[in-house]
């Protein structure tokens, strides 16, 4: 049975630092995890640094999730965050990764990052819905599509300048047209 | 001559009281249930509720086979479409139901996403309140609309569909099955196939929405 | 020698494109697949998921802590209790408030009811699902017993946003004791019913046994957590892992099997339904009077009653909900990913707080949706009739997997 274990924590932190010491642009130790900050060119090595590490063994892939941090009201270094939540199963706790991403410029090329999906199995829908829903680019993402809104969809609605009622997509339908009372069809 | 005609007359009013009354008696349902309201529907056809005693047990889950379509739970901007059409499938005469507040009118969920309301583009017969209903309620709506059966009444006979609705790949919003692409194949390919609108054409994209003309300051006001 | 399996698969052009869903009803409301099939064979399948997009997380950064309560019943409406104690604890750990004893206990029996209800709706429909129509009918009364008593607790059947940030909405009615008893008798016997039906039942154990089998390594990297990847001999639970609650007081065993097929899927949901039973017994032993409500002025709502009544109350209900930056709860500007164990596995919270009234971003690690991507990889190679029988294990509830 997967039991939690606190005195980990303080291993995993010693084990990261040491090897990522002067790329971390943040670590934070919270109730059940660790939180790392990097860079968003950091960020694959790092997991799989986390990975394939013997000591370490996060195997369990457990979230990722995208974050906008526009106008947020503390100073972050990038707009956009994808946080990956691993556990390990040797080790017992839980840590967090959180890659920071670059918005993208004057409508050229998107916010990317690298994608995880060779590492964990369960990255490949989660970064479909960053890139739906936030429009992050994952590069070497075997399928990158949108996976919740349509196709054809345009804009990203979890970002913090897509308004909440959208852009009238979800009036855009046909409509029937009521019969005036004369020429209604009589049984 | 008068005498014929008034029997005539009054045949087919007695045959059009028996067809009334044998649909009214018979609805099939056509339960389309997307969320919460849907388990409050299968609650409603199981033991303790039995809507067959209503003559409505025999759920059809092929529309060309039932006449009630019972839309319960919240229908999104990727839903909208499939239920026109399912709506479409479904013969003459044919009665709606909506089910619950999202249904009826987005309920609490004001965004993006979620179409406020199915009226707006199918005829609904019978609305239910509640979030979800309860069993009792949604019997109330079965009655409701069997007694509009009965005096062969039905939303859809006031409405003419347009040719959008007949046809829904005409629809801004409509995937052909050919888009539908397995994950090897690159995205790219498979959007040329299909005969969604590509995404180089410029201006609004959908065009005649009832809020599409107002900016996007203006929305967040909304 | 004449062999199907050869004269399907020198045919390359005898490929059919079979399209199910969105709304069919083996697909559970609204997902869709899209298969390739030979025969009875599926060659490739895909997924396509969506049609309850609802928007959740983006809501969530327009309503205040305590609403989103109200929306987080919508997730999985299978077992609305769950989500809204899972959300109430995150937003708790965020703050760093205490609860009181009888909240955790009461947290507790509830959270186990609800797994019960969810798991005895899944049990029910996936025999429904094989063809045994009977057994639905058998949880559902089951069901309905268990509605009553939410209904009785929280005043609604299925969409009880009963949890509040620091507490509950109210408190227990008077008999709840004895309902409860009466429940967790008569569902006992319906787990023993269903026992009894199939897991001899040579037409169930045929359609089930070794159909959809996940290794453990796939579980671990497909992120599958409660049930299903119990089923697969991974053993986490969150309630062993790091005890909420008052789970660390109670006496209950972790049901493990390592088949991984469908058939262990279904002996685990009905084995956690045995275990469920049991913590519901001893935490009920374990309820005692007092306040149901932390009494901390900034985060936690007042008793609703006394906002009828008394004038403190009422500013303070005020201050707690009126829309604002200084009003309502104002956590300190960080982020925090917090679990708890769902009847489908990890329900995550991810808040990321920026001080205001309302979160900066709510995350929901919704367990159906890190669950569901299997199915595609299942599926190919498998035969047309499987499909059926592993959705229906997966329990998939399509709320929460679209959001």
């Amino acid at each position: 049975m997967l039991v939690y274990r606190k005195e980990n924590l303080s291993t995993l932190a010693a084990k990261v630092e040491g090897a990522f010491g002067d790329r971390l642009l943040g670590k934070e130790e919270k109730t059940l995890y660790v939180q790392f900050s990097v860079k968003a060119a950091d960020a694959k090595s790092l997991i799989r640094f986390l990975k394939d590490s013997p000591e370490l063994g996060f195997t369990y892939f457990i979230d990722c999730c995208g974050v906008d941090y526009l106008k947020y009201p503390r100073p972050m270094p990038e707009r956009f965050a994808v946080v990956t939540t691993l556990l390990s199963p040797a080790l017992g706790v839980k840590v967090q990764v959180r890659a920071f991403v670059p918005a993208s410029g004057n409508g050229s090329a998107p916010a990317r990052i690298d994608s995880n999906a060779d590492l964990f199995a369960g990255a490949n829908w989660t970064e479909r819905e960053i890139f739906d829903l936030y429009g992050i680019e994952f590069t070497g993402h075997p399928d990158m599509r949108r996976i919740l809104m349509p196709d054809d969809y345009e804009g990203h609605p979890l970002r913090k300048d897509y308004p909440l009622r959208g852009r009238g997509e979800r009036g855009a339908f046909p409509v029937y047209h009521a019969i005036p009372a004369d020429q209604a069809p009589k049984d | 001559m008068g005498v014929v005609n008034s029997l005539n007359d009054v045949i087919t009013t007695k045959l059009a009281f028996a067809i009334n009354w044998g649909r009214a008696n018979s609805m099939w349902p056509m339960p389309f249930g997307t969320a919460c309201c849907g388990i409050e529907m299968m609650a409603t056809f199981m033991s303790k509720y039995d809507a067959s005693r209503f003559g409505s047990e025999v759920l059809k889950f092929s529309p060309r086979q039932s006449d009630l379509l019972i839309v319960s739970g919240r229908i999104s901007l990727k839903m909208m479409p499939v239920l026109q059409r399912i709506w479409e499938q479904m013969p003459e005469p044919k009665w709606c139901i909506s089910m619950g507040a999202c249904a009826s009118s987005g309920g609490v969920f004001d965004n993006y996403t979620i179409v406020q309301g199915v009226d707006q583009f199918i005829p609904v017969d019978a609305y239910m309140p509640g979030c979800p209903p309860r069993p009792e309620a949604f019997i109330e709506a079965l009655m409701t609309v069997q007694e509009k059966a009965r005096r062969g009444q039905a939303k859809s006979s006031e409405y003419v569909s347009n040719d959008d609705a007949r046809d829904p790949s005409l629809s801004p919003l409509y995937r052909s099955p050919d888009a539908f692409h397995f994950s090897p194949t690159p995205p790219n390919k498979a959007q040329a196939a299909s005969n969604v609108p590509s995404n180089t054409e410029k201006g609004p994209r959908f065009e005649g929405g009832p809020m599409s003309n107002l900016s996007p300051e203006a929305m967040e006001k909304v | 020698m004449y062999s199907y399996e050869q004269e399907v698969t020198e045919q390359t052009d005898n490929v059919v494109h079979m399209n199910v869903g969105p709304s069919h009803p083996a697909m559970h409301g609204t997902l869709r697949v899209k298969m390739e099939v030979q025969g009875e064979r599926i060659l490739r399948a895909d997924q396509e998921i969506g049609f309850l997009h609802t928007g959740f997380e983006k809501l969530g950064e327009h309503r205040t802590y305590n609403q989103f309560i109200t929306l987080s019943d919508r997730l999985n409406y299978f077992s609305p209790l769950n989500n809204n104690i899972g959300f109430a604890l995150a937003v708790e750990e965020l703050i760093g408030l205490e609860t009181p004893r009888r909240c955790h206990v009461i947290r507790t029996i509830l959270s186990e009811m609800s797994r019960l209800a969810d798991h005895s709706l899944c049990v029910g429909a996936m025999a429904m699902d094989l063809g045994a129509f009977t057994s639905i009918l058998w949880t559902f009364v089951e069901r309905e017993k268990l509605y009553d008593v939410f209904e009785a607790v929280t005043g609604t059947r299925l969409t009880t946003s009963y949890a509040r940030v620091g507490g509950l909405a109210f408190d227990l009615p008077a008999d709840f004791e004895k309902r409860v008893t009466a429940i967790l008798d008569s569902m006992e016997k319906t787990v023993d019913k269903l026992r009894g039906s199939f897991y001899k039942n040579r037409i169930f154990l045929d359609r089930v046994e070794g159909v959809g089998v996940i290794s453990k390594e796939d579980a671990l990297s497909y992120g599958i957590t409660g049930p299903m990847a119990r089923a697969s001999g991974v053993e986490y639970d969150l309630r062993k892992f790091k005890p909420y609650l008052i789970y660390d007081e109670l006496d209950f065993d972790v049901p493990t099997y390592s088949e991984g097929d469908c058939l262990a899927r279904y002996k685990v949901r009905l084995d956690e339904m045995d275990q469920s039973i049991r913590l519901v017994r001893q935490a009920m032993k374990r309820l005692e009077p007092g306040p149901i409500s932390a009494q901390d002025q900034k985060h936690a709502l007042p008793d609703k009653l006394s906002t009828y009544t008394d004038m403190e109350s009422l500013i303070h209900h005020f201050k707690m909900v009126m829309p604002g930056p200084d009003h309502g709860i104002n956590p300190p500007v960080t982020d925090l990913y917090s679990a708890t164990e769902s009847p489908n596995g990890e329900l995550g919270w991810h808040l990321v707080s920026d001080g205001g009234s309302n979160p900066w971003r709510v995350r929901v690690r919704p367990p159906s949706f890190i669950n569901y991507p299997i199915f595609g990889k299942l599926m190919e190679g498998a035969m047309l009739a499987d499909v059926v029988a592993m959705l229906a294990s997966f329990n998939v509830i399509a709320g929460e997997l679209d959001r």
